[in-house]
């Protein structure tokens, strides 16, 4: 069943740029890239049970350095993404090793403290980062000789990279491994009892959100060809969580419908409210009060419920 | 006082934990032999499930030390010392209750196999863990609900299932912090005879109020009372002795 419904999904999904105009594909590449974030995020947040206010330093780290290695030093765009997303795992990995020593509230504020520090830096050494400038004139890669400057390739481009990471995420969850993060998630104590580490089991799922967090930051730089230190900041990050838990945390679809929403909500109201952040609220006002436990598993409860009605 | 032999299974020394100004345990000492059943008794806030805490590494100890099978355990985490080969249950039930009784059961296997590293299998390629926590599940009566939710079954079968996920490991200490608390009769005697058919591989050391159904499973028992032992020895002579009288049986 649930094959024959995700088979002409696939299709649409495939076929986009063949009956959509550049403006909407472009949207949808945009969603994809988001999507890959929030999955990351939610490997924190949904499977971890750890509250990350800080993911948006992977993002923008490793879009960063793509920046300032391929427009400053002249390194080929291949060369660039290695180092980026080494460069950036091994952040995760040294920041995971921080915030790792409290769990709960203090893992939140130690996340958005190391986040902010990256914002600030990236706003102040304007030196490298060219400050509230950004860095702009970027140019996106050429996998195989494929110019990816169309809409349609780049989003062909961000879809095959969407999947493949939605694909390694979702063997990451269901793993033997994700049984143990789940776990350690839901009754740390007894995890240790029973002769798991929840400190190591965390601090490896850590870096491999940071890991992804890292892949969506380079298809984020080479879809705009721009970098500002606004995508390292709070707002950043907390826009991905809302998504994770408007379209319900520790589900796989979760994220990507989350971050759907915020971005079409994002698209569409900012082009006809200046506060549209109002609106933003206000719409994850209403999911928290109706469905708290998110979008998919509120729309799955309601299938539920229908079939059983329908019987 | 028995000589000290080489070969115990645990060996608690000194141990003393202390909250800011409030002493749980002060010097407390014992010593335990392989295979034995030591029941551990006391009046409420004796320090009792304070000492199981550190013995099982959730509580780090003031001072003292604790060994297992003659090594040094007392700075060792938790989950160290389960590979050691020490498992508990938890008085305040400690359970999946999202997950099936078999997958809960299956956690306890996971965590002593490097299995629990594999970050690309799913758990279900390890076919012969389900069989095994399958087998355990059988042997505590709740095979039957193998595929239902922990959520889904009655208190009694909960405590079964806390006892399973320890038995699975097949440790050689096992910490019982009251597995009999809150049961009916029925389910006492149901536990009871599973804690009697524990292999005499495995040391148990239990904590328990039920003084009627624990003494028969004892063969040593220790008496705590504001944090001390107050009387350690055979269950017979523990029980005749009127500092036990005065302090627990309240004759």
């Amino acid at each position: 069943m649930k094959w024959i419904a995700a088979a002409p999904l696939a299709a649409m999904l495939v076929l986009l740029p063949s009956f959509a105009g550049d403006y909407y594909v472009n949207l949808a590449s945009q969603i994809l890239i988001a999507a890959i974030f929030a999955l990351s995020l939610n490997l924190l947040v949904g499977f971890g049970g750890m509250t990350s206010l800080g993911h948006a330093s992977y993002l923008g780290v490793a879009a960063y350095i793509s920046a300032l290695l391929t427009s400053r030093y002249g390194f080929g765009h291949g060369l660039a993404a290695i180092i980026s997303i080494a460069g950036t795992t091994a952040m995760a990995a040294f920041f995971g090793i921080i915030a790792l020593r409290a769990t709960g509230l203090g893992f939140l504020m130690i996340t958005l403290a190391l986040s902010q520090v990256l914002w600030g830096l990236a706003y102040r050494m304007s030196g490298v980062t060219n400050g509230d400038n950004g860095i702009a004139g970027l140019t996106r890669p050429m996998p195989f000789g494929i110019s990816l400057d169309s809409a349609a390739s780049f989003y062909w481009f961000a879809l095959i990279s969407a999947s493949f990471g939605y694909l390694m995420m979702a063997i990451f969850v269901s793993s033997s491994f994700g049984s143990s993060l789940k776990g350690v998630r839901d009754q740390p104590r007894r995890m240790a009892a029973l002769g798991f580490n929840p400190w190591m089991i965390r601090w490896i799922t850590f870096v491999y959100a940071g890991f992804w967090g890292g892949i969506s930051g380079l298809l984020y730089v080479y879809y705009n060809k721009y970098i500002h230190p606004t995508s390292l900041s709070t707002t950043s990050s907390a826009e991905a969580l809302l998504g994770v838990i408007a379209g319900g945390s520790g589900t796989l679809g979760g994220p990507v419908v989350g971050a759907a929403l915020v971005l079409l909500l994002k698209n569409y109201a900012s082009a006809y409210l200046e506060r549209w952040n109002m609106l933003l609220g206000m719409v994850f006002l209403f999911i928290v009060l109706v469905v708290p436990t998110g979008i998919v598993p509120g729309l799955n409860k309601l299938a539920a419920a229908l079939r059983r009605g329908s019987r | 006082m028995t000589p000290v032999i080489a070969s115990h299974a645990l060996e608690v020394t000194n141990l003393k934990k202390a909250f800011g100004g409030l002493v749980v345990t002060q010097d407390i000492s014992l010593t335990i032999r392989p295979g034995e059943r030591r029941l551990i008794i006391g009046p409420n806030g004796a320090g009792k499930t304070t000492l199981f805490h550190q013995i099982s590494g959730d509580l780090r100890p003031s001072s003292g030390q604790i060994k297992l099978f003659g090594t040094d355990v007392t700075h060792f985490s938790p989950y160290k010392r389960a590979h050691f080969g020490l498992s508990r249950t938890y008085q305040i039930i400690t359970l999946f209750s999202g997950d099936t009784l078999e997958h809960n059961v299956t956690l306890g296997l996971l965590g002593l196999r490097p299995a629990r590293w594999q970050m690309w299998r799913p758990l279900s390629y390890y076919g012969n863990l389900a069989t095994e926590a399958r087998r355990t599940l059988d042997t505590v009566g709740l095979l039957h609900l193998a595929d239902h939710p922990v959520s889904d079954i009655a208190y009694g079968e909960k405590r079964r299932v806390e006892l399973a996920m320890a038995l699975v490991q097949k440790p050689r200490v096992l910490l019982l912090d009251e597995p009999l608390a809150g049961l009916s009769n029925t389910e006492r005697s149901q536990i009871k005879s599973l804690i009697a058919s524990i292999p005499r591989e495995t040391t148990v050391i239990m904590i328990e109020h039920d003084m009627d159904t624990a003494l028969d499973l004892a063969e040593t028992v220790t008496l705590l009372n504001y944090g001390r032992v107050i009387v350690d020895g055979d269950r017979d002579v523990v029980i005749a002795d009127e500092r036990t009288r005065e302090v627990y049986l309240g004759v």
